[in-house]
């Protein structure tokens, strides 16, 4: 019998946490864009189950925070002002996956917001960015690395497929590619492109110049798979039966392929998320007030916000879980191929 | 010998002449340069601009611009730097030499942690300890370089223990000798930190991978049985003979000198290229930016070919192959 693989569960783990990022209307309990110019830099406000009196309450609630006295941005919290925090309660409205008008959030409260990892220069709550700045770094991540595979499969295939001099001159290309430093080259290609946009067109802008960088591995791996997979006796008794070109590559060739690509998407992914959030950070990405996981810390190049509120670099922390989910599936993606590989060898050579 | 060598620098040299043109495509595509912005001055008039772009050549057809660009860098000024008004090159070998410092230590330190530690873990493969080693790999790997770098900085700020940003400081000129070392080496603590905790996994893993291969195979149970000391076994057989991948892996740490920081040079602004090359990429300054992108490739490039190099007199198996034809 054999046991479930491995991959499974990271799938699992990754699956829950894109989930909470799809929802991130029903995950956040406030408006990500919404200020609050009366409170800026708020500290994390921390949860209690125990009040100042020593009193046990089956709610868990925060302390509003008051300004210290004689200080604009030190904040102490207001023992005698506690905010119940409520669960399944409705708040700012939002529309779930686009298209669905709701109201009803995970939590919320009356009144005082709680901000779990505290609000930013304009008082926006961090944990409600930080969740919806999920949606553009990892749809970034995930369209960058699908425009990549893309491009990649479109070279390595023709290269592999074709050979002769097509295969030299492509190939060629590809290794120039490979020969740039990455984050240069996401640079240099960002930089000969126009720097002020609407946030949606950046958005775009960023995933076509993430997508066009890094074509160059996956291509070479690919034609590899296609060089081996076009002499397989099937294919080439496909062939001798008239097949066409598209239908040898749909039903014979692009299959072959296929576990490269989804192990080159568990790699790619994590790597692309990052770029965004680099150039995000940089300023290059996606501009405010939209949030991304890269414009949440671009803050802390301020060194003011670095020396007084070091609260803002929590967000930094949010990807962490991601990539522990796409390395663990890359890796045992990775291991499954090979047993696959040696498996399947095993039968041929029988 | 001589034609393997030649082989590798021809490639070497079409790498290098294919990534400058590259780079000169991708400004064709540029919407504007460096003399849009002057446009909005009504104290510059259109005559002047156009005189400009004309002084620069910024009006010529792409392939002149290229020859003239190629005839600079043959001089070795590689272009003209709107911004800074002077030529290229000065400007990135000091910034590169700024980058060196840092990556040329980090880079030590981490094959210097990565090699005995490697070597001790693939000696317990498996075991408890070696397992945990892993999962502090582990560990490090999934923390991205950009919330390394700034929880770094963010520590060092809360402690007060290292000075945040910058490479020297502001009275660095008054001080006596050891004291602008213990300042300059205090300034690095941190960039250097981040660099080696970014690199180390990879390092480690590669290192524990290849030495556990050599340490499966019938010649090491034939040296133990000839009674040969552990240490002797590990690092003068087992470490020579899984020294191929390591090679390659070297070869890439050399080529990542000038590009592997340029994050953390940004994040920590240690005065290097990547606070340059951002900075002109703003400006649209744009030869400072093919000069930085150029100047990385030669790295890469060059580490390659140390690599082949170092391969080549490492293992006799490649040089038999090669050497033939």
């Amino acid at each position: 019998m054999r046991s479930r693989p491995t991959f499974v569960r990271w799938l699992v783990l990754l699956g829950a946490l894109h989930a909470i990022i799809v929802c991130a209307g029903f995950f956040a309990p406030y408006d990500p864009v919404e200020q609050d110019r009366k409170s800026p830099y708020l500290p994390p406000m921390p949860l209690h189950l125990m009040d100042a009196q020593g009193h046990l309450h089956l709610r868990p609630f925060a302390y509003a925070l008051k300004l210290r006295e004689g200080t604009f941005d030190q904040y102490e919290q207001d023992f005698s002002h506690p905010v119940p925090m409520k669960v399944f309660t409705s708040g700012a409205g939002y529309r779930l996956l686009g298209f669905l008008p709701l109201r009803i959030h995970l939590f919320g409260s009356e009144g005082t917001r709680i901000c779990l990892l505290g609000s930013d220069g304009y008082g926006r709550d961090q944990f409600s960015r930080l969740v919806y700045g999920g949606q553009i770094s990892l749809l970034a991540g995930i369209l960058g690395a699908a425009c990549t595979l893309f491009i990649g499969v479109c070279v390595g295939g023709a290269a592999g497929y074709f050979g002769g001099w097509r295969d030299d001159a492509l190939m060629r290309i590809a290794e120039l590619f490979m020969a740039l430093p990455w984050l240069y080259l996401l640079f240099a290609l960002r930089a000969f492109l126009p720097l002020s946009v609407s946030p949606l067109k950046a958005f775009f802008l960023i995933v076509a110049v993430i997508g066009a960088v890094g074509w160059a591995r996956p291509a070479r791996l690919v034609r590899g798979v296609v060089l081996s997979a076009k002499e397989r006796e099937f294919v080439r008794a496909a062939r001798g039966f008239g097949a066409t070109h598209g239908y040898l590559w749909r039903r014979h060739i692009l299959p072959e392929t296929s576990s490269v690509l989804w192990t080159q998407a568990a790699i790619l992914v994590p790597q692309f998320v990052l770029a965004e959030m680099t150039l995000s950070f940089l300023g290059l990405g996606v501009p405010e007030p939209v949030p991304s996981w890269g414009n949440l810390l671009s803050s802390l190049q301020q060194y003011s916000v670095l020396v007084s509120y070091w609260w803002m670099y929590l967000p930094a922390l949010a990807m962490v879980p991601f990539f522990l989910g796409y390395l663990g599936l890359a890796s045992s993606l990775q291991e499954q191929g090979e047993t696959y590989k040696i498996e399947r060898r095993g039968v041929l050579g029988a | 010998m001589m034609r393997f060598f030649l082989r590798r620098l021809r490639h070497a040299l079409f790498l290098l002449v294919g990534v400058s043109i590259l780079a000169f495509l991708f400004t064709t595509l540029a919407p504007g340069n460096y003399f849009d912005e002057m446009r909005l001055n009504p104290q510059i008039s259109t005559e002047t601009l156009a005189a400009l772009r004309a002084q620069y050549q910024l009006d010529k057809p792409l392939a002149l611009r290229y020859a003239s660009w190629m005839n600079s860098v043959l001089h070795g000024q590689m272009g003209f730097s709107f911004a800074y008004n002077g030529p290229v090159a000065p400007l990135l070998f000091v910034r590169a030499r700024n980058t060196l410092l840092l990556t040329i230590t980090a880079t030590l330190i981490a094959w210097v942690i990565a090699l005995p530690l490697g070597v001790w873990s693939a000696e317990r493969f498996g075991r408890l300890p070696d397992r945990l080693l892993s999962w502090a790999t582990a560990g490090l790997l999934v923390i991205p370089d950009l919330a390394l770098a700034l929880g770094l900085l963010v520590l060092a700020v809360r402690t007060g223990w290292f000075p945040t940003g910058g490479m020297t400081s502001l009275d660095f000129e008054s001080l006596s000798l050891s004291n602008k070392a213990r300042d300059l080496v205090l300034h690095m603590a941190l960039p250097v930190a981040a660099l080696v905790f970014s690199a180390l996994p990879l390092l480690l893993r590669h290192v524990r991978a290849a030495v556990a291969e050599v340490l499966d195979a019938p010649f090491v149970l034939a040296a133990k049985g000839h009674g040969i000391s552990r240490r002797t076994l590990l690092y003068r057989y087992a470490l020579r003979a899984a020294a191929n991948p390591l090679i390659s892996l070297f070869g890439f740490s050399v080529g990542a000198l000038l590009s592997g920081s340029l994050l953390v040079e940004v994040v920590m602004s240690w005065p290097g290229l990547g606070p340059l090359l951002l900075e002109s990429i703003l400006s649209r300054d744009l030869y400072v930016v093919i000069g930085g992108v150029l100047l990385s490739t030669l790295f890469l490039v060059g580490g390659n070919f140390l690599a082949d190099i170092l391969l080549y007199w490492a293992d006799p198996r490649i040089r038999i192959e090669t050497g033939g034809r």
